[in-house]
């Protein structure tokens, strides 16, 4: 008998803080196995942010820097600048890069910065109780959005992915989702091609990841699990929006 | 044959593994665990094709797969 | 080692040719009047010795480059001007949580908001009391000549890696703008210990991380005793001062940066008639040098305390002195055509003697 699905040595074997049905922990994982697939880890250096995400380094086996909330791409690029020959990467929610961090991302993408972005996209603010997110969608109820999100007054939520992949200086831009196995796979391949730009010095590349927050959706796990994939991705579509090495 | 491993001091009862297994090996628990988790139970084993999806689908790396060495 | 020379620069100049010298690896900064001679200087210069610059998307972006750049263990500088300075408070805090070293220097200007681009020392709280949130400070040297723009910058740097903190080199648009001889002195040679605690990637070995948050139980308080110590012992060992014609002084003028200049003189012209003044600059503004203070006003019971501002310094003389002496206060705020001339402060000179 062979063991054929292991935990990825880059992950610590601990039991995490995420909720029940929370994908944080799948793209955790996912970036995991993409440091073992590279032999990386022991020369990635990880930049925490503000959010559910923020104890990053209590489940890598890797160096990590904490940033202030949004300034993970600016902490990033000081890493990598000072480190070039590092992996650098971010972990991100979407009140951290779409909201206060906008600048940031955007300069960091802009400037073509040789690291990797991992952006937690889940309609909302996970670890201060259920608020909106630039990422809330039209009509969503959040506890600071009661009535749903409405355009007029909030405007339309950020479709970071597509976005980014206009400027120049990304290389590589794409969104996954995790809430069904052939999902899993494929965004499996795609976090990996993301290390990949990196570990071959190709540029930035930029990945955002749909994912359930069950407690502030106010779902237990399965139904969060479905609203992935009936309510986002048919606005938030999966897929590579920018692929200069056409990985 | 193939068979899975779930840990329980991982699982976390969320249920997405049994969604995932195309042959419905994997359920949830009736009775909460102390931390009120209800755990995924493995059940019909001999059904088990080592396809690793419920793995894939775990958030918590809760799950292990084990295959016969075709070597 | 590189020659000795002397150099007509300006102050600016002088901060960014003394990071150069004291080996900055990494300059992150953004333009903003009074101060982007210092990028602009670096920008030519800093790549050519082999360092990076970048000319960032705001003062929020650099100062998280430096936290960055510092959690690697390498020597990293930014620069602004008050506006900017207060963008980058949250950065500070961070970087004084996580125990950073790095450089921040802030070449005052009028404000508050917008303000206006004359020389301004109105700053010195936001500097030496901790600018942003949390509890911390961190060292703050005032030049008050572009050579000591230029021997402050690289002591800033020593004194950041030494305590493992942030330390800011505080001066005004008056000592950044003007342009003075000064000697390109060498990098000191200092014992500095070793920064095995910055993130590397772990080959393998121990898990670095650099971080700010302490959740557990005790570990903050435990942390700002820490903190505090540390505090203390730049007090005890780093205080930096000058005294001019103090030791039988009947009257101490005490002033810092550009206004000590001026201040100088009023007292030279004061010592010219007989009057027994003398003159107490800090040099150190945290940790404000309040010993020496108090050594002089156990025979000099009369201080006046002159300032770009309505007054803020003047608190930190008055703790160090007011058990023992008066403490008066001539402050000229800032703005276009506050700086005051020598003939004014002899003036203020003559009415507290």
């Amino acid at each position: 008998m062979k063991q054929v699905f292991s935990k990825p040595v880059s992950l610590k074997d601990v039991q995490t803080h995420f909720c029940p049905g929370c994908h944080h922990g799948s793209i955790h994982r996912l970036v995991a196995e993409a440091m073992d697939s590279f032999g990386i880890a022991d020369k990635t250096i990880g930049c925490a942010s503000v959010g559910c995400s923020v104890f990053l380094y209590g489940y890598f086996n890797i160096d990590v820097v904490e940033s202030p909330h949004g300034r993970a791409p600016a902490v990033a690029t000081g890493v990598k600048r000072a480190r070039p020959d590092r992996i650098v990467f971010t972990y991100q929610g979407d009140g951290d890069l779409a909201a206060i961090g906008t600048s940031e991302i955007i300069h960091a993408a802009n400037r073509g910065e040789k690291i990797t972005v991992i952006f937690v996209n889940n309609t909302t603010y996970g670890m201060t109780g259920g608020q909106m997110a630039p990422t809330t969608m039209p009509g969503q109820k959040t506890s600071t959005s009661p009535n749903g999100r409405d355009v007029a007054n909030d405007g339309k939520p950020f479709k970071m992915a597509e976005l980014l992949s206009n400027l120049d200086g990304v290389a590589y831009s794409a969104r996954v989702a995790l809430n069904s196995p052939k999902n899993v796979l494929q965004a499996k391949k795609i976090i990996k091609n993301a290390f990949q730009y990196q570990v071959e010095g190709k540029g930035f590349a930029f990945i955002e990841a749909l994912a359930a927050c069950p407690t502030n959706w106010g779902m237990n796990p399965l139904a969060a699990n479905q609203r992935v994939g009936s309510e986002m991705i048919p606005y938030f579509p999966l897929g590579v929006f920018k692929n200069n090495e056409n990985l | 044959m193939p068979y899975i491993v779930i840990e329980e001091e991982r699982c976390k009862g969320c249920g997405l593994c049994t969604i995932a297994c195309p042959k419905k090996l994997v359920q949830l628990s009736s009775q909460p665990n102390a931390l009120g988790y209800t755990l995924a139970v493995f059940s019909n084993p001999e059904n088990c094709t080592g396809c690793c999806l419920c793995a894939e689908m775990c958030p918590d790396v809760a799950i292990t797969v084990f295959k016969e060495d075709t070597q | 080692m590189s020659a000795l020379k002397r150099k007509f620069v300006k102050g600016n100049e002088a901060v960014a040719m003394a990071a150069i010298e004291a080996g900055v690896q990494c300059y992150f900064g953004y333009p903003i009047t009074p101060q982007s001679d210092i990028p602009e200087y670096l920008s030519r210069e800093l790549p050519k010795n082999g360092g990076t610059f970048i000319q960032v998307e705001s003062e929020i972006g650099a100062i998280n480059m430096v936290l960055g750049a510092s959690a690697c263990g390498v020597r990293a500088m930014t620069s602004s001007s008050g506006p900017g300075i207060s963008l980058k408070q949250e950065g500070i805090s961070y970087m004084a949580g996580s125990e950073l070293p790095g450089v921040i220097v802030d070449i005052m200007r009028s404000g508050p908001g917008l303000g206006g681009i004359d020389a301004s020392q109105a700053d010195y709280h936001q500097a030496t009391k901790g600018g942003g949130h949390g509890g911390y400070r961190i060292i703050v040297l005032a030049p008050n000549s572009a050579q000591e723009m230029y021997d402050l910058t690289m002591l800033a740097f020593d004194l950041s890696d030494q305590y493992r903190m942030p330390a800011m080199v505080l001066a005004d648009s008056v000592l950044g703008q003007m342009k003075e001889s000064i000697v390109t002195n060498p990098r000191p040679k200092v014992d500095l210990p070793a920064k095995d605690w910055a993130v590397r990637g772990t080959g393998g070995g121990q898990q670095h991380v650099v971080k700010s948050l302490y959740l557990g139980d005790g570990e903050m308080e435990k942390f700002h005793w820490k903190m505090h110590a540390r505090y203390q012992e730049l007090a005890d060992k780093e205080a930096r001062w000058e005294a001019f014609a103090a030791d039988d002084a009947e009257l101490i003028v005490t002033a810092f940066g550009c206004t000590s200049r001026i201040a100088r003189t009023a007292v030279e012209m004061a010592r010219a008639e007989g009057i027994k003044v003398g003159l107490m600059r800090p040099v150190t503004l945290f940790p404000f040098p309040k010993k020496a203070y108090a050594d002089l006003s156990s025979h000099c019971k009369k201080w006046l305390t002159i300032e770009l501002s309505t007054g803020q310094m003047v608190d930190d003389v008055r703790l160090a002195v007011a058990r023992d002496a008066e403490v008066e206060f001539y402050g000229r705020p800032p703005g276009a055509g506050s700086l005051p001339t020598p003939e004014e402060l002899f003036t203020q000179i003559k009415k507290f003697c």
